[in-house]
């Protein structure tokens, strides 16, 4: 059916139509609340550890993290070099999943 | 509010709805007391359950239930039920009538031959909002939020965060409904999963965040589309969200359909005064704000943003365009209700008042071009060109379509890389200097687009300037607008 189109907010007068009164709206977000996931547990010492220095692809990261190998290559650590294909899109899983299985740390560049 | 969505059975024989409130109803009280007394019936008052007193047992219909759930419009109705279903209904007096659907001769022998009825309150304005979300409210899944009485409605928007800085239009169920009106598409659906937080939003959702754009109903299949499109992964919402550049999402639409909506194409069509285009615009932005979490200062990172990005939404001018239509380029059918998603911001301007042939022209055209993002780059950042209406008629006039047009172009916006090397004109930006001594286009191979739009007076074109365009970035999505139902 039709319904007629009408533009105030509550029709409460009808006998059978009596509603409370305070103004009901409906919720416009996914109303999911983040998950909060706890971090890993923080290097102690560098020595021995390997580290991921992941380029967003920014220009110039590259110049970054060539320091950090540099810097931190003298402190005992192994470095694995990954790249995200653009900076515009998040890293691909299956990078993500590498980093992950292969370092027991980050580092993500943000250099421009 | 309760919701009632199941619909009330009908009792077989004859059934009368009326309403005390009617001099028609009043008129034929006597009647349906004589048809009560000879075959079953029965009578619902939708005012008043002792009316009419010539009946016994009149069912009492106050709440309108039954008048809503059988599309009664007006009283009197009287219907035949048989095995629950109708069979028969017939609205007003008339004297004939009402003997040849009761099988009974002199009802009413001191009335007017006929009379018609009034409304009913089932139809009334009134009650129309609140009847649609008491009998299919339920429809709509979204949690409940009640608002205190001393809560002002439109502060309550900005205190939970639900807004773009402008007040939003409270969602409210029965604006929500009115708005789901718009689309045949079930409130369920899953529309598109929102960056950055990938959510599900489903067109209920839609709807809601469309409502407090401030959208019409027959607005939403084109919201619907928007956001479906620019959840693609071509046109990656979710990296043009994040960038700390200032493009948004900018909505082209192609088709009769932005005339029955009211669009505008013409003058002021990228400014203000337009509701069509001003609320399509804002829904998608408030859609990916609320369902998708994309919220300035978090994972939206703009160094400056741009006004576009609270709504950035027209439509192409295609009556006196020199051009087939932007949404063709995309692939879709002439002719089509179609849009075009481009991530960018603008308008840059292109002024020329002097040129009197394409040749002239276009050489306009390209000098602000490859000043795109910067005139020492190429190659990287996409731009749709929006020629005015007095500069497409230079097109025209000279046999000028768009390929030829873009052919010119292509040939104008090669450029020599040595003047655009890192450094050179003591410019540090610029192209590595790898790049040195070639010849590029200024932009990628589809990354310029063309439109048509503007108002008739004013030659003055404009570029909005785009994004990173292609795999690194966004790819310019087309899609078609499916229809309402």
């Amino acid at each position: 059916m039709m319904v007629p189109r009408r533009t105030s907010m509550t029709a409460t007068t009808s006998p059978g139509l009596a509603t409370g009164s305070n103004l009901i709206v409906l919720d416009p977000t996914a109303g999911k609340v983040a998950e909060s996931v706890e971090r890993a547990p923080r290097l102690t010492s560098l020595d021995g550890k390997v580290v991921g220095l992941l380029d967003i692809s920014k220009p110039r990261g590259d110049k970054f993290l060539d320091r950090l190998e540099e810097r931190l290559t003298e402190r005992g650590a192994s470095v694995l070099r990954f790249a995200k294909p653009t900076f515009t899109k998040p890293a691909p899983v299956d990078l993500r999943h590498e980093i992950a299985t292969s370092c027991d740390a980050v580092i993500e560049a943000l250099a421009d | 509010m309760n919701h009632d969505s199941t619909p009330p059975a009908l009792p077989d024989g004859l059934v009368a709805i009326v309403k005390r409130d009617c001099p028609t109803c009043e008129l034929v009280a006597p009647v349906l007391g004589a048809i009560s007394a000879a075959v079953p019936l029965r009578v619902y008052s939708q005012d008043d359950p002792t009316f009419p007193h010539e009946v016994a047992d009149v069912i009492d219909d106050t709440a309108l239930s039954m008048s809503w759930h059988h599309d009664i419009e007006t009283v009197p109705t009287l219907l035949r039920i048989s095995e629950g279903i109708e069979t028969g209904r017939i609205v007003g007096w008339s004297r004939r009538q009402w003997q040849d659907f009761c099988g009974l001769d002199d009802l009413g022998p001191d009335l007017p031959e006929m009379r018609p009825g009034c409304g009913s309150l089932s139809v009334d304005p009134t009650y129309a909002d609140a009847l649609a979300v008491r009998f299919t409210g339920s429809r709509m899944q979204s949690r409940r939020i009640e608002l205190a009485q001393l809560e002002d409605e439109i502060e309550a928007g900005f205190d939970r965060g639900w807004s773009d800085g402008l007040p939003v239009v409270p969602p409210t169920e029965a604006r929500v409904l009115r708005m789901l009106d718009g689309t045949s598409r079930s409130p369920g659906d899953v529309v598109a999963i929102i960056p950055p937080n990938l959510n599900e939003a489903t067109v209920e959702q839609v709807a809601i965040n469309a409502v407090m754009a401030g959208c019409k109903p027959e607005y939403l299949p084109v919201v619907l589309t928007a956001v479906e499109a620019a959840c693609s992964s071509a046109f990656n919402m979710h990296g043009l969200l994040a960038t700390t550049y200032f493009s948004g999402p900018v909505i082209v639409v192609n088709g009769a359909i932005t005339g029955r909506i009211g669009m505008n194409s013409g003058g002021n069509a990228l400014g203000q005064g337009n509701r069509a285009n001003l609320t399509i615009g804002r829904a998608l932005q408030l859609v990916v704000r609320n369902l998708g979490g994309g919220r300035p200062g978090e994972v939206d990172m703009s160094a400056l943003g741009s006004p576009g990005k609270l709504a950035f939404c027209f439509a192409e001018r295609e009556t006196d365009s020199p051009f087939g239509p932007l949404a063709s380029d995309g692939g879709v059918a002439d002719g089509a209700d179609a849009l075009t998603l481009f991530a960018g911001q603008g308008p840059t301007p292109i002024i020329d008042q002097l040129s009197r042939t394409p040749e002239s022209l276009v050489r306009s055209f390209a000098a602000v071009l490859r000043s795109v993002g910067h005139p020492k780059l190429a190659h990287g950042f996409d731009a749709l060109l929006i020629v005015c209406p007095e500069h497409g008629r230079i097109l025209r006039e000279a046999g000028w379509d768009k390929d030829r047009l873009r052919s010119e172009l292509s040939d104008l916006l090669m450029m020599d890389t040595d003047p655009l090397v890192r450094g050179v004109d003591g410019i540090d930006e610029g192209l590595p200097s790898r790049l040195a001594g070639k010849r590029l286009p200024k932009f990628r191979d589809g990354g310029l687009l063309i439109a048509h739009a503007g108002g008739d007076a004013g030659m003055f074109s404009a570029v909005l300037t785009g994004w990173v365009g292609g795999h690194m970035g966004s790819d310019p999505v087309t899609a078609v607008i499916e229809p309402w139902r």
